[in-house]
């Protein structure tokens, strides 16, 4: 599904600004990867440039998604096609509502596919349904987006998108971060069932506890803009325990 | 003022007879260009008149050449446009066959309708099945009233201004210039001077108007200026909502417009004023648009609320500052606007809400966008006078830039001659962010329809304020307003 070579990126208009050092990482249909890192390393940065923001440069190396290269797409095409990024700091828009955002998000997709836009009946009813399947306090979506929201609340409703838009391919930028125990199982409840052979999961996290609730496939360590490791779910413990030291050193004594 | 077919004022004002010195043919439908006494003269007996209105529009006229001659036209405003040359205007001109006013959309002419439905005012469609009743004033000539019969039963009156002189002279007399006298201002005496034509509303005591009323303004000659006058009475415990729609075609020559909006509202009583105005805004370049000099002021007695909402974003200059005078005690006022501007756009706008009554209340919330390399103003007035004990005010006024070459300017004046007064202000300048603009790209919007959502979502809290039909069409002329400036 997804394919990415040799992949670096830097700060449009910063010289010497690489942040993403030649990254390798194939997901196929279906696959939960977990991405783990200290801060800094250039998690958020290779989410961002998957999904298209402007201030990164590619300046070497490939995205193929779905058999096609995605690089000279703009952000809301690679949305279009079924990728999706919860932000790990969701912007706060004033005087837009949820409801209003999500249905205009829903009908440019539908209309660039050339399928038939949702009615507004059924979308407020699907909605609903996943207003309280994420149990966002429903007086909070009458608010604007995002606006005032407490960090564990944006986090809700950035689930909440992913729940409603169906993605082929989402990229979870510490959905977990911020989160109280009932809110992490609602985030992970919310990626068991939408796990399906069809769609896939980048899941960027600095806690192993989320992987208690998600089993990921495949593990990855990011340090320094490289994958410098990739293994099982048991390698999520492995950091727990001995924090990235090892890597931080071999990537130190490379650079 | 130049004018051959001067004759003294004395004489004027005497009413004596008078010969049309440069109209050879009184069945023209567009007066020569320029302004005199003939034509003051003229454009009263083409509306045939009683004298007192002539007289009325005399005394304006006289007071306007002694501004003229003053050089009295206001320049406080920050904006810069060339001298107007008030004699290269057409201050008259009716479209054909409307000499007769129609008595149905029947006698309306085919093209002028079709002009109307280009515009998106299918005036029956809209007029019926909204619920609207439409008052299109065209160029001067109010072509069409509907719906007139249903409101006729409640008493409510709701007709062309000219129809509303012959009909009901004593109202017009009785509140013709009792807010916006032909002195308050420059603007205000020329209007008084040349009305062509404009709404008159009148709801009786204790009636609650059950249809938004609706006029629809343009201006279609060329070169020709628009003056249309707009009087509304809510007697006591009266309610009613009022639409004013403006529009101009592509015009190279600036074109000039100077309205004057009365609304006067009597003890208990409420009125809701909603404008969009879009007149053309000039060119890419700034050639041409419409120079917009208004004059909208109200009047709230006891108990009164008096609301404006407007959301401009049209004309190459704005000149506006709808206003309540809070006369009664426990009276409202509310100021509710989003002014945008892009391109060469430039607009000075604002209220004024004048404390006079005890426990009166007014509220502002002025937005202004800027775009291109527009300039945007806002300019507010909260003047508390003696008398007024425990009055209040909350002023916001937010600016949002688009792109680095355009500006926003902030200018209240506050005035408080009473001690018991509280006043908030509160004031913010924000800039569309691309974290904002990533944020809705990533979930499927392009960057235009990301813009549009940022803009109308700021703007919300005066859209809101819109009725139903309108809020759609001010959201979408938001969006086309700033084509070109995003993307
Ligand atoms: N737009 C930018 N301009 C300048 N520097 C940037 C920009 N984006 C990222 N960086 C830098 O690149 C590095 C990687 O940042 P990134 O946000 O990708 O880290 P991260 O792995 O997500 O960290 P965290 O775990 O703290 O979220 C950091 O040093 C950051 O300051
Ligand atoms: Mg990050």
């Amino acid at each position: 599904m997804l394919e990415i070579n040799n992949l670096h990126a830097s700060v449009v208009d910063i010289e010497n600004s690489e942040i993403l050092k030649g990254i390798n990482l194939k997901v196929n249909k279906g696959e939960v990867h977990a991405i783990m890192g200290p801060n800094g390393s250039g998690k958020s940065t290779l989410a961002n440039v998957l999904m298209g923001r402007p201030d990164y440069e590619v300046t070497a190396g490939s995205v193929v998604f779905y058999g096609e290269s995605i690089l000279g797409l703009r952000a809301e095409e690679r949305a279009h096609r079924g990728m999706f990024l919860a932000f790990q700091y969701p912007a706060e828009i004033p005087g837009v509502r949820p409801w209003q955002f999500l249905k205009a998000a829903l009908d440019s997709k539908a209309e660039s596919r050339g399928e038939d836009k949702m009615s507004v009946r059924a979308f407020s009813k699907l909605f609903d349904e996943k207003v309280e399947a994420v149990g966002i306090n429903p007086t909070l979506v009458k608010r604007s987006l995002n606006e005032g929201f407490s960090g564990g609340e944006k986090k809700r409703n950035e689930m909440l998108q992913l729940e409603v838009l169906q993605p082929s391919l989402a990229i979870l930028d510490e959905t977990d971060s911020g989160l109280d125990v009932d809110a992490l199982r609602i985030v992970a409840e919310g990626v068991n069932s939408m796990r399906s052979p069809e769609r896939s999961f980048i899941v960027v996290t600095h806690y192993q506890r989320l992987l208690n609730y998600i089993t990921p496939d495949v593990v990855h360590i990011l340090v320094k803009g490289k994958i410098v490791r990739t293994g099982g779910p048991d390698l999520a413990l492995e950091v727990e325990k001995d924090g990235y030291k090892e890597y931080l050193a071999a990537a130190g004594a490379n650079a | 003022m130049t004018n051959q077919n001067t004759i003294s004022r004395e004489s004027d004002l005497s009413g004596g007879e008078y010969k049309w010195g440069f109209v050879s043919d009184i069945e023209t439908d567009l007066a020569p260009k320029g302004l005199s006494e003939d034509i003051v003269r003229l454009i009263s007996a083409k509306k045939e008149e009683p004298d007192w209105l002539l007289q009325w529009r005399l005394k304006a006229y006289w007071h306007w050449v002694d501004l003229f001659e003053n050089e009295a036209e206001p320049t406080w405003a920050k904006i810069d446009y060339p001298k107007i040359d008030y004699q290269d205007i057409y201050y008259y001109a009716a479209p054909k066959g409307t000499n007769e006013a129609p008595k149905s959309l029947d006698d309306v002419d085919p093209e002028m309708l079709a002009t109307f439905e280009k515009l998106g005012i299918p005036l029956q469609e809209r007029a019926v099945l909204a619920g609207v009743a439409v008052d299109a004033v065209f160029d001067s000539v109010s072509v069409a009233t509907t719906m007139g019969k249903q409101l006729g039963e409640l008493g409510i009156i709701f007709c062309s201004f000219s129809e509303a002189v012959k009909n009901h002279p004593d109202l017009i007399k009785k509140y013709l210039g009792s807010v916006v006298p032909y002195t308050d201002n420059f603007f205000a005496a020329l209007n008084a001077a040349v009305f062509s034509d404009g709404s008159f509303a009148y709801i009786p005591p204790g009636v609650r108007c059950p249809i938004e009323l609706m006029t629809y303004f343009r201006i279609n000659t060329e070169g020709s200026g628009q003056f249309e006058r707009t009087l509304i009475v809510a007697d006591e415990g009266a309610y009613v909502s009022y639409l004013e729609g403006c529009t101009a075609p592509f015009r190279k020559t600036s074109q000039l417009h100077a309205a004057t909006v009365e609304l006067v509202a009597l003890d208990n009583s409420e009125i809701k004023y909603s404008t969009i105005q879009n007149w053309f805004p000039g060119t890419k370049d700034g050639e041409g648009g419409v120079y917009n000099f208004v004059t909208k002021r109200g009047r709230a007695d006891k108990n009164a609320k008096i609301s404006w909402t407007q959301v401009e974003t049209g004309s190459a200059i704005t000149w506006k500052y709808p206003s309540v005078i809070l006369k009664g005690d426990n009276s409202v006022g509310e100021f509710f606007s989003v002014a945008l501007v892009n391109n060469h756009q430039q607009a000075d706008t604002g209220t004024k809400m004048i404390h006079i009554g005890k426990n009166t209340k007014s509220t502002i919330v002025a937005k202004g966008i800027s775009a291109g390399k527009g300039s945007n103003t806002y300019r507010g007035q909260v003047q508390i006078m003696p008398g007024a004990e425990n009055a209040v005010n909350h002023t916001q006024c937010d600016s949002l830039l688009v792109g680095d070459e355009c500006s926003a300017h902030t200018v209240p004046y506050i005035e408080v001659r009473n001690p018991t007064a509280r006043l908030e202000h509160e004031a913010s300048t924000s800039k569309v962010s691309d974290d904002q603009l990533f944020y809705l790209m990533a979930r499927g919007l392009s960057e235009e329809e990301a813009h549009h959502m940022i803009i109308t979502g700021w703007s919300r809290d005066v859209i809101k304020e819109l009725p139903f039909e309108f809020a759609l069409e001010a959201a979408q002329l938001l969006k086309v307003s700033l084509e070109g400036a995003v993307g």
